[in-house]
């Protein structure tokens, strides 16, 4: 009975570990035929496409990580990411607390219409934020990227802080108050410190949109002065069309700032993305 | 609960107001409309300027001829966009490829993803590794993610076909050139991205199922199996419907990873709704068409977004989670 159970137990782990390691191969061999494309040059890509580089060749990657080019672009992306985030979470923390705290006329539909912007794609709206962008002179500027990025992050950030903010007691909020505290001392005194799990998580949200989005950057950023990542790569792959393995070793430079960051916030980042679809 | 709604007698009433006594508040603790105004304004703006006045004008230009040029748009066309639009054999061709990959990803992907989602909930040695793992291409940005196969799948002997010469399959595919096949080759890159966040999602609705459930079924004398259909399957319902309506609002948009990979080619064959309305109006400057497509892709997520939470989610509104398995009637 017993040997019969452990050796179905074996069986059934077997069946798992085939499994997994299927779909491990399926996940890795993109990623290290970067990695290591990124370390052969082109001729080893081309005679010995699978196998470890001989020799181990780092010229690709010290090529890039030596132009000023790259590093720009990965400064922009933070820079563009961090300020988007900034804005999208303050702007929303303040909107989302006085729907989650305070009664006044017309808030109900002010609330469908910031929650009604969750079922604009910003496909639709890439052409006209164009236009009205040029308007503003806000084309080839950071800002041209941000403020858009930020608005379309209201809606979903706004709906998760705001079921936050409603679960916090008004006792809270009365204790505050006989303390003399008025609603901004409360808000940025009290209820955002309570609130910073949730703010981790809406801003990881915003921090790892802005650092993927291609689309904007593509139509207002025609300039390279301020080029995300994103853009530089795809940029560079079509300069370099011959040079294979140059191309591999800037795409999985530029991969690893998510990599890592995932590696140091994974709880973070898989409870924000996958909150950020639920709700979504 | 929070204060709002019924007007709170407030234990603090009549205390003088600490903040400023230019001007005394009706109810203590109870911050005045210009308090209120200051904490709206900035992101009502930012949402106002930047989602509800592109997705008007939008609305209003998809009824113009006009290259973008000169301020405003001033050539009414009524409704010829539109006209055209359905008789574009592009843009039916974007609907038609839209649908494919619709139902391949809920024929393939979603099983794919809901299988691996049951069997990293299996306890064995290593699991939480690979649940990491599999999540990693979710992490990756589209347009990188793109670039990187474009090399895989380079012709004359790249990456993948070298592969597939070692299985001993010697064949040079004409993956991203062959019109025949490149909407394969595209969903089979969205699978690679999309599977490990669709598998979280399936993991965590998996877990919500208390373990109650299945010691009943198991005292009742239930087989795994039937376990698995009568009590995985109805409770994972709430779940699937969600997943399958990310993963539907998700192709209407597809943009990124197609433009970068492919650029809708070849001959158009790999195009989407957001490439067609990024060609038109970015490369040829028919902002009045453009706009058209941009509202006719607001219009199908927004149908399919109301139908499909009429039809299929006002069931889990509803809380009616156990009605909800194979059985209906």
């Amino acid at each position: 009975m017993s040997v019969n159970t452990r050796r179905a137990r074996l069986l059934r782990h077997t069946g798992f570990y085939v499994a997994a390691f299927l779909t491990t191969a399926f996940v890795a061999t993109p990623i290290l035929f970067a990695l290591l494309g990124g370390f052969k040059d082109n001729q080893q890509l081309r005679e010995n496409a699978l196998g470890l580089p001989s020799p181990w060749n780092v010229e690709n990657y010290t090529d890039v990580l030596e132009s000023g080019a790259f590093w720009q672009q990965v400064f922009s992306s933070i820079f563009i990411a961090l300020v988007t985030t900034f804005i999208v979470v303050i702007c929303s923390a303040m909107v989302a607390f006085v729907f989650a705290r305070y009664a006044f006329r017309g808030r109900e539909g002010l609330f469908t219409l910031f929650a009604a912007g969750m079922m604009f794609p910003f496909a639709v709206a890439v052409l006209p934020l164009f236009i009205i962008l040029r308007s503003f002179e806000l084309l080839n500027s950071p800002f041209g990227v941000i403020l858009p990025q930020a608005a379309f992050g209201l809606p979903l950030t706004i709906i998760i802080l705001r079921t936050f903010f409603r679960s916090i007691p008004g006792e809270v909020e009365e204790a505050a108050t006989i303390d003399g505290a008025g609603p901004w001392l409360f808000f940025t005194r009290i209820l955002l410190p309570m609130a910073r799990p949730v703010l981790a998580t809406v801003s990881v949200l915003a921090l790892v949109g802005s650092w993927n989005s291609f689309l904007l950057p593509l139509v207002v950023l025609q300039k390279s002065t301020w080029w995300t990542l994103p853009l530089g790569v795809t940029q560079f792959s079509g300069q370099y069309a011959s040079d294979t393995a140059k191309v591999l070793a800037f795409v999985m430079l530029a991969m690893l700032p998510a990599l890592v960051f995932y590696a140091f916030a994974e709880r973070h980042l898989i409870s924000g993305l996958t909150s950020g679809g639920t709700k979504g | 609960m929070t204060i709002k709604e019924s007007p709170r007698v407030s234990p603090v009433t009549g205390r003088p107001d600490r903040r400023a006594g230019s001007r005394p508040r009706r109810r203590s603790g109870r911050p005045g409309a210009g308090t209120l105004a200051t904490f709206i304004a900035p992101g009502l703006m930012l949402f106002l300027m930047f989602v509800i006045l592109p997705v008007l004008f939008a609305a209003y230009v998809a009824f113009f001829r006009w290259n973008g040029l000169g301020g405003v748009p001033t050539e009414f066309i009524g409704l010829e966009n539109f006209r055209n639009l359905v008789q574009d054999d592009v843009f039916l061709g974007d609907l038609w490829r839209l649908a494919l990959i619709v139902v391949l990803s809920l024929l393939v992907q979603l099983p794919l993803s809901f299988g691996l989602a049951m069997l990293l909930h299996q306890r064995f040695p290593g699991r939480t590794a690979f649940r990491l793992l599999f999540f990693v291409p979710y992490v990756l940005t589209e347009a990188v993610t793109a670039v990187l196969f474009r090399l895989v799948f380079s012709p004359r002997r790249g990456f993948a076909d070298s592969l597939l010469a070692n299985l001993g399959i010697d064949a040079q595919i004409g993956w991203l050139s062959d019109r025949d096949i490149i909407m394969f080759v595209i969903f089979g890159i969205l699978t690679w991205k999309f599977f490990g966040f669709h598998m979280i999602l399936f993991l965590a609705g998996r877990q919500n199922i208390p373990d109650e459930l299945y010691e009943a079924a198991a005292i009742d004398g239930a087989t795994g199996a039937q376990a698995f259909r009568s009590i995985t399957l109805p409770l994972m319902g709430p779940t699937v419907r969600m997943i399958v309506f990310l993963s539907v609002i998700g192709s209407v948009q597809l943009f990124d990873l197609v433009y970068v990979l492919t650029g809708g080619g070849p001959f158009h064959a790999s195009e989407t709704l957001a490439i067609t309305m990024y060609e038109q109006g970015f490369q040829r400057n028919q902002i009045g068409y453009a706009s058209a497509l941009s509202i006719a892709m607001f219009v199908i997520s927004l149908v399919f977004a109301l139908l499909y939470q009429r039809y299929v989610l006002n069931r889990d509104l509803q809380g009616s989670l156990t009605t909800a398995g194979g059985n209906r009637s």
